[in-house]
């Protein structure tokens, strides 16, 4: 369905911190939207699968000077020397030239881990078990993604699924373009306090594109060079400092 | 009982001794394959790696052992290319030893990747910008080389030899040893310096990444240096270490002596590059990521101590002892230098991956810690194990130290 669209797209997010108040229902909703099964009992924090990973992130303040921001972080869907690409032995992960969303491709991944030590975002998640779902809850399963075998390497994709949708509809009602509002991810839908934006950072008049001009915007490991197009905003000058001094806790 | 496979004018304990080494070993095998066999069969929730602590002990044991086993390579570059024919008293133990290290690296592969039955996909889809792939070649073509290598060894056990398509294959397999050991130094060139370079391109982990020089980063020559710093000085301790275990003498003195000169002169010249390429890396490329290098020491338990053990303790330290002709005549300094230089690649090795992983990137993190699973330790045992077992007997029924008969006559 690739003949649906055919301008090149730069698909983009900018976060807003101070709106984030760390629900998790984003989380929850890319979990469902991309058949992610539940967490085995022994899974930690370190081992379940999320491709959406909502961290908090402290001023290190003493109370009451103290203040805490949660931070979504998806795949940051890297522009240059994509770190994950190169360094994918049998070429299962791609940038789509077309959206400049970074892709994985399960069936081809071969599980040697080696892009999730690339990534300075920590946003590759591994299955370390076999995907299982309670009696009767595979029927819930979202039919429009397939669900990942033990031993592959996951993470976001924007919700590539409802892009397909997008330019199936556009192509239905012969239309070159997709509608913006046909293809909005899960995490962007669901969040109640509207903390995230999405777009094309190719269209100068979307939301997304004048947005990321805000002076309170900025990209986590900037200095890397990997021109990530997930952005975050802050009105918080702690978060400008910590975000751009690349210092750790 | 086993007699008549034993090499003419060599001794060798009694099979009931013999069976009481090998035994245990064997058990420790058994249980390693079953780690091993939880960790395919059911998944590696076995292990303690995690998605943030992606690559953990196997890894390193990898990078290790072929660090080690590069005693394999550079003793027959040292034999057949540059001619020193000092190397030939130990250059069948040393490619049976690399053969334990590539075969042992290799297996633990197939167990630390998600899906092994894949492997094959990066023949089929390679990635030609990805140092893992030029490593899985390379590696599996060296494992070839290293197996024809091992096959004259074999076909030179007394019984084999009086079946006489034996002889002749094996007197052809001599013919192309110095083409084998030229493809072997080859190959063994560049997956050495793909496994630095593994490390050298993440351009997310600024405490690895380095600056390129061509299209490598740093790290590619600086394994390659290292790795054949620490071969000759490997199999020296090896040598020394059977030499202790079965209560012979193996190989002549300079022998050894000559190992360690090599092995000190390499370390001397790797250690003078891994001071420039720190030195750059504290001074322009990490700084360029917005780092300070020393951010990077106070973390967690990792102080720049680890940096002088490394660089100072275990490599100039050994590297002096070894370069000086009459330190290295005490034969206990000689292998005390030479153990100190193989701690000090296997602690490198270990910085590389381990603490690699430990640091944190994200302004919100905090220093990671990994400590592996039993499985993950039964495994790594099990590769310990199945080199001793596959030594153990290449030393029983091989030839693997054509001096040892001589001195035992004189």
């Amino acid at each position: 369905m690739d003949q649906g669209t055919q301008k090149k797209s730069r698909y983009g997010m900018l976060i807003d911190l101070d709106r984030c108040n760390g629900c998790g229902a984003c989380m929850v909703a890319c979990a469902v939207e991309h058949n992610v099964a539940p967490a085995e009992h022994k899974a930690t924090a370190r081992t379940g699968v999320t491709w959406l990973r909502v961290a908090p992130m402290s001023n290190g303040g003493e109370f009451p000077a103290t203040d805490t921001i949660y931070v979504p972080m998806p795949c940051q869907q890297c522009e240059k020397d994509t770190p994950c690409v190169a360094v994918c032995p049998q070429n299962a992960v791609d940038v789509d030239p077309a959206t400049g969303i970074v892709g994985q491709v399960p069936q081809r991944c071969l599980g040697c881990r080696y892009c999730m030590t690339a990534c300075p975002y920590h946003a590759r998640y591994f299955d370390w078990w076999d995907p299982q779902w309670p009696k009767g809850m595979e029927q819930a399963l979202n039919p429009d993604v397939a669900p990942r075998m033990r031993g592959v390497v996951e993470k976001c994709n924007f919700c590539h699924a409802r892009l397909h949708t997008a330019r199936t509809k556009a192509a239905a009602e012969g239309r070159e373009s997709i509608n913006p509002a046909d293809y909005v991810p899960a995490c962007v839908e669901v969040c109640p306090s509207k903390a995230i934006v999405f777009g094309d950072l190719e269209d100068a008049t979307s939301e997304l594109a004048q947005a990321v001009k805000h002076p309170h915007v900025f990209r986590f490991l900037e200095k890397l060079g990997t021109e990530s197009k997930v952005y975050y905003r802050s009105d918080k000058q702690w978060v400008l400092d910590k975000a751009k001094s690349l210092q750790t806790v | 009982m086993d007699k008549q496979f034993i090499p003419r004018g060599l001794r060798r304990t009694t099979f009931g001794k013999f069976m009481a080494w090998m035994i245990p070993w064997i058990l420790v095998l058994g249980f390693g394959l079953y780690a091993i066999y939880l960790c395919l069969a059911e998944g590696l929730f076995h292990t303690n790696m995690d998605n943030r602590f992606a690559f953990g002990l196997w890894i390193y044991l990898d990078l290790t052992v072929i660090a080690l086993g590069a005693g394999a390579f550079f003793t027959g570059f040292l034999l057949y290319i540059l001619r020193r024919e000092e190397a030939r008293a130990v250059i069948n133990s040393a490619v049976v030893l690399g053969l334990i290290c590539y075969s042992g690296a290799v297996a633990v592969l197939m167990v630390d990747v998600g899906q092994p039955l894949r492997a094959w996909f990066t023949f089929w889809h390679p990635n030609t910008h990805s140092m893992l792939t030029e490593v899985t070649f390379c590696l599996t073509a060296y494992l070839t080389v290293l197996l024809i290598e091992y096959v004259p060894i074999v076909l030179k056990n007394r019984k084999l030899r009086q079946i006489p398509r034996f002889l002749v294959f094996e007197f052809q397999l001599h013919k192309i040893m110095p083409v084998l050991a030229g493809v072997g130094t080859f190959l063994s060139f560049f997956h050495q310096g793909s496994l630095g370079g593994l490390y050298g391109v993440l351009q997310g982990r600024p405490f690895a990444f380095r600056e390129a020089l061509g299209i490598w980063p740093s790290t590619f020559f600086l394994f390659v240096l290292s790795a054949a710093a620490a071969g000759p000085s490997f199999v020296l301790v090896m040598t020394a270490l059977v030499q202790g275990i079965s209560k012979k003498k193996l190989v002549k003195p300079e022998v050894l002596q000559f190992l360690g000169r090599i092995s000190g002169s390499l370390l001397l010249v790797y250690i003078l590059v891994k001071a420039i390429d720190t030195l750059v890396w504290m001074n322009y490329t990490s700084p360029m990521v917005g780092f300070s290098a020393f951010e990077f020491y106070n973390a967690g338990s990792f102080g720049t101590w680890i940096l002088v053990l490394e660089v100072v303790v275990l490599g100039l330290v050994p590297a002096l002892l070894l370069v000086n002709g009459h330190m290295r005549a005490r034969p206990l300094v000689l292998l005390g230098a030479a153990l100190m230089t193989c701690c000090g690649v296997m602690l490198n090795r270990f910085v590389m991956t381990i603490q690699t992983l430990a640091l944190p990137t994200l302004p919100f993190d905090a220093v990671l810690s990994y400590m592996p699973s039993w499985e993950e330790v039964a495994t790594f045992v099990a590769v310990l194990a199945y080199g001793v077992l596959l030594y153990s007997l290449s030393f029983r029924y091989l030839t693997l130290f054509p001096q040892e008969k001589d001195i035992r006559q004189s």
